[in-house]
């Protein structure tokens, strides 16, 4: 047990390392939150956002959706201004197969029929005959949801330190390593996943809520943002390159858009981006623990669905040396 | 037991690497599925090259041969470029060559197919080409050279199984020496037993396993299905006939029971 009085180290300001900065610093411990870069260039930047424990269950551990149900509650009780207004998966009749197996092996969804599309989506009326409601899910918008979070750091007696890089190995006291991949050098079956996103603006039609397209490959979703904004992702990439987006993912992406509703082909493109999950072999995230160091890791697609429980597992740990079998391994 | 131009393996099962929910089912599921050979995709999955390193060393650490596809190519120059980065990166030179003609069916061009095919085998590499099940198309991937035929039992990821039961028996019929592989479209366990049944050679499949609940699970019920339909095409399947056959004598039917007895 590492206590209330010893000052701990997060290192790497994404989603990951500011909920658990965050929340030892509610508990009463003296915290710093480090970060090489200011805040804006990790994979946490470029995320979608999505709180969907339920739509993920179709394909992620057990423990994803466990730690993503939890993490709804702190999400509503740290910035309640979260919208958890459910999510709504449709698929093209081609994909109805597609829909059926989703349906199957997820859980916490209503059937939506045209009619009840239409009621939730009103842009979307007429143009799909069946979809799924998830009432029970929300989303974030990652680029306002992080400087909130920093903002509460401070309120809360946490200090801040960016542009400077801190490496967990030679830090002296208490620390928990968030970095994502930039921890890859240190967990050796830590790999990225590329993921691949396109923003687009618009102001002919309107989205209340994140719209899932079944895709043959790829979960993708179009998810409103601030500014008639609308954030298209993602693609999901055995691969480490982060050269950029292949013509062939954008394409795809804006598709998705497109056959979702024709006003999106007007849409302007503000922003394409690319970005490195990391992930474990099970896709699954992991806290490693070694005394008094800490590692947090392999969040992959699911970062802002699970950081807030992960830090509230990290912080009981810390605080009350309380064990959680299920993400904690030992070193 | 199978040999593809010479190597031996131990299963009549080859299973695809993409769509599982992560590595760790993927690698659970092609430990049940027993399959002695993978297919990776260098383009379609990850991202080309290198950058999917560490995906890579998972599949090697496998202990399974790796039979490295050209999925999502489109023309000649493409299939034969992304071959020569396979050959590269996995030290084989085994090439599962696929070019695509349609996007929406993901048919085969089987036009650009026979010029690469006679292309890659020039080069040394040993061709595994994805084709439909037309006779003349496959006639014409002989000739180039290849001893591995893969034609397709309905189109990729459609799970319909096969949809041309005929035109896979001539094949068959018609080559006897080359190894025939149904690749593609297999939905269900019964369709992998009726391609086998049909005395094609090997099963090709990944849809079917991945997106299932329970990848591990489906993949085991594909192996039970290959081994049993392999068995009974060598055991000598019974000739179907259009009429029912008793196999009990009927001498000792009531009279009132024998055909065409008045009511």
């Amino acid at each position: 047990m590492i206590g209330r009085g010893a000052p701990v180290t997060v290192v790497g300001a994404g989603i990951a390392g500011s909920w658990t900065a965050l929340l030892l610093a509610e508990a009463g411990v003296p915290v710093e939150l480090c970060d090489r870069g200011d805040g804006t260039g990790g994979t946490s930047h470029w995320a979608g956002g999505m709180l969907a424990p339920d739509c993920e269950s179709d394909g992620a551990e057990p423990i994803v959706v466990r730690l993503g149900r939890r993490s709804l509650d702190l999400w509503s009780r740290h910035l309640p201004p979260t919208p958890m207004n459910g999510s709504l998966v449709v698929s093209h009749p081609r994909d109805g197969g597609d829909l059926d197996r989703f349906a199957r092996q997820t859980g916490g969804h209503e059937p939506a029929d045209a009619e009840r599309v239409a009621e939730l989506e009103p842009a979307l009326a007429g143009r799909f005959g069946r979809g799924l409601f998830f009432p029970r899910e929300g989303h974030v918008e990652p680029r306002a949801a992080l400087p909130a979070l920093h903002a509460k750091l401070r309120e809360a007696g946490g200090t801040l330190r960016f542009g400077e890089a801190v490496d967990p190995a030679s830090a002296s006291g208490p620390v928990v390593d968030c970095r994502g991949m930039g921890a890859r050098d240190a967990m050796a079956d830590l790999r990225g996943v590329k993921g691949e996103t396109v923003l687009i603006e618009t102001g002919e039609v309107a989205l209340s809520r994140p719209v899932r397209l079944m895709h043959p490959r790829w979960p993708l979703y179009v998810i409103p943002r601030a500014g008639n904004r609308f954030l298209i992702g993602a693609t999901s990439l055995e691969s480490d390159d982060l050269s950029g987006v292949s013509v062939r993912s954008a394409l795809e992406l804006m598709t998705a858009a497109y056959t979702l509703h024709p006003a999106f082909g007007e849409a302007r493109i503000v922003e394409i981006g690319t970005a490195l999950r990391p992930a474990f072999p099970d896709n699954a995230p992991r806290v490693e623990v070694a005394g008094t160091r800490i590692a947090v890791n392999g969040l992959f697609r699911h970062g802002f669905l699970v950081a807030p429980a992960l830090a509230e597992i990290v912080t009981a740990f810390v605080t009350d040396g309380v064990r959680d079998n299920e993400v904690m391994r030992w070193s | 037991m199978l040999t593809l131009y010479g190597q031996a393996v131990p299963s009549r099962m080859m299973v695809g690497t993409a769509l599982y929910p992560s590595p760790a089912v993927m690698e659970a599921a092609l430990r049940a599925s027993g399959a002695g050979i993978v297919t990776v995709s260098l383009r379609r999955e990850a991202g080309g090259g290198r950058a999917g390193d560490a995906f890579w060393r998972i599949i090697q650490s496998l202990g399974v041969a790796v039979l490295p596809n050209t999925a999502g190519c489109r023309t000649v120059k493409e299939a034969v470029t992304t071959a020569a980065l396979a050959r590269e990166l996995f030290g084989t030179p085994w090439i599962k060559l696929e070019v695509v003609g349609d996007d929406e069916t993901l048919q085969p061009d089987v036009v650009a197919l026979v010029e690469a095919a006679a292309i890659l085998v020039r080069d040394g590499f040993e061709v595994f080409p994805y084709t439909t099940e037309d006779l003349t198309v496959a006639t014409r991937l002989v000739e180039a050279g290849c001893r591995v035929v893969m034609p397709w039992a309905s189109p990729i990821g459609s799970g319909q199984g096969i949809a041309n039961r005929a035109a896979l028996r001539t094949l068959r019929s018609r080559f006897p020496d080359v190894t025939l592989v149904v690749d593609a479209g297999l939905g269900a366990p019964s369709h992998a037993a009726e391609a086998m049944e049909l005395g094609f050679d090997a099963v090709l499949l990944n849809t079917a396993i991945a997106k299932a609940d329970d990848p591990a699970a489906m993949a085991r019920a594909f192996a039970l299905a290959v081994e049993g339909g392999r068995l009974a095409y060598e055991a000598g399947l019974m000739p179907p006939r259009d009429f029912a056959s008793p196999s009990t004598p009927v001498v000792g039917t009531p009279f009132w029971h024998a055909a065409g007895a008045a009511g």
